[in-house]
């Protein structure tokens, strides 16, 4: 199926971009709005070069565009695959958060039927 | 009412890797023995509501099998999955593969479970690699039900039984 497979390739391109801190990083900057590419390389002690690699892999990603703006050479995010990727995302979390909920409710009920014992725990196992 | 302490924290990392961490207000001893001791996983793995963990059996050394089975109980229909423990350096660290009869994603995955604790509470990472990042996308994107509502309702039902019990 085409478009699947088309998901899974974007998938991958979006996690694959986001694996890398300072990806993240130029990400959550454009989340506050446009940035021109020197502004973003500013907090990095990177070169502009090694700052424009890694726009590129964002940009191959579909998570940041370039606007037309010769100046200024502005990149804005692009909310879209970010958005599939969390959507995915939080679908397992909603699955094993379920479970570690249950868990929790099973470690009080463990902690409760332990004696009380004020001082301190002793005793591992069988 | 104390009940849900952590908030459940999922990641992917790199492209083949999913990783989620999770705190749990209990040492760390007794995470461990929930995550690996077979009467008390029965008693929480069994989610989301509708399922059973039916068979539940855990040879705890390294090279030793777990496995598990669990039950739709709408139609008695069954799922199983297993694999090898790698590593146990309990209460702190356990390696294991992970893999589904009916394998519904490519390959089979490793998980190295992680217990921290902080002044009480126990920080569990799970972080599970795919072989493949086929394997990895098909995990992500499989429609899987929450059921999380679900069994704060149970927590509740169970708390106040609980809290009855301890006025005995």
């Amino acid at each position: 199926m085409n478009h699947a497979l088309n998901q899974s390739a974007r998938l991958d391109a979006t996690f694959a971009a986001l694996s890398d801190p300072t990806r993240r990083a130029i990400l959550s900057r454009l989340a506050n709005g446009e940035v021109s590419v020197m502004d973003l390389a500013k907090p990095f002690s990177m070169s502009q070069p090694a700052i424009s690699k890694h726009l590129k892999v964002l940009e191959k990603a579909g998570l940041i565009s370039g606007i037309k703006d010769a100046q200024k050479r502005l990149r804005k995010l692009e909310a879209k695959p970010l958005e599939e990727a969390t959507e995915w995302l939080e679908n397992y979390r909603k699955f094993w958060e379920g479970r570690f909920n249950q868990l929790d409710s099973l470690i009080e009920e463990l902690k409760l039927s332990k004696r009380p014992s004020p001082k301190r725990k002793n005793k591992k196992g069988e | 009412m104390s009940s849900f302490v952590g908030t459940l924290k999922v990641e992917a990392k790199g492209d083949r890797e999913i990783v989620m961490t999770r705190e749990f207000n209990a040492d760390k001893d007794l995470v461990f023995d929930c995550f690996t001791k077979p009467e008390l996983i029965k008693r929480w793995l069994y989610g989301p509501d509708g399922w059973s963990l039916d068979v539940c059996t855990v040879d705890l050394k390294v090279g030793g099998k777990y496995r598990y089975v669990w039950k739709y109980l709408k139609d008695g229909s069954t799922m199983g999955a297993g694999g090898t423990y790698k590593e146990i350096s309990g209460p702190d660290r356990l390696v294991q593969t992970e893999s589904f009869d009916e394998a519904w994603y490519p390959g089979e995955a490793l998980l190295t479970t992680t217990f921290v604790e902080k002044s009480g509470k126990t920080f569990v990472t799970i972080n599970i690699q795919y072989e493949t990042k086929e394997g990895r996308d098909t995990v992500v994107k499989s429609p899987m039900e929450g059921g999380a509502s679900q069994s704060y309702n149970r927590l509740e039902t169970l708390l106040d039984t609980l809290i009855l019990e301890g006025k005995k």
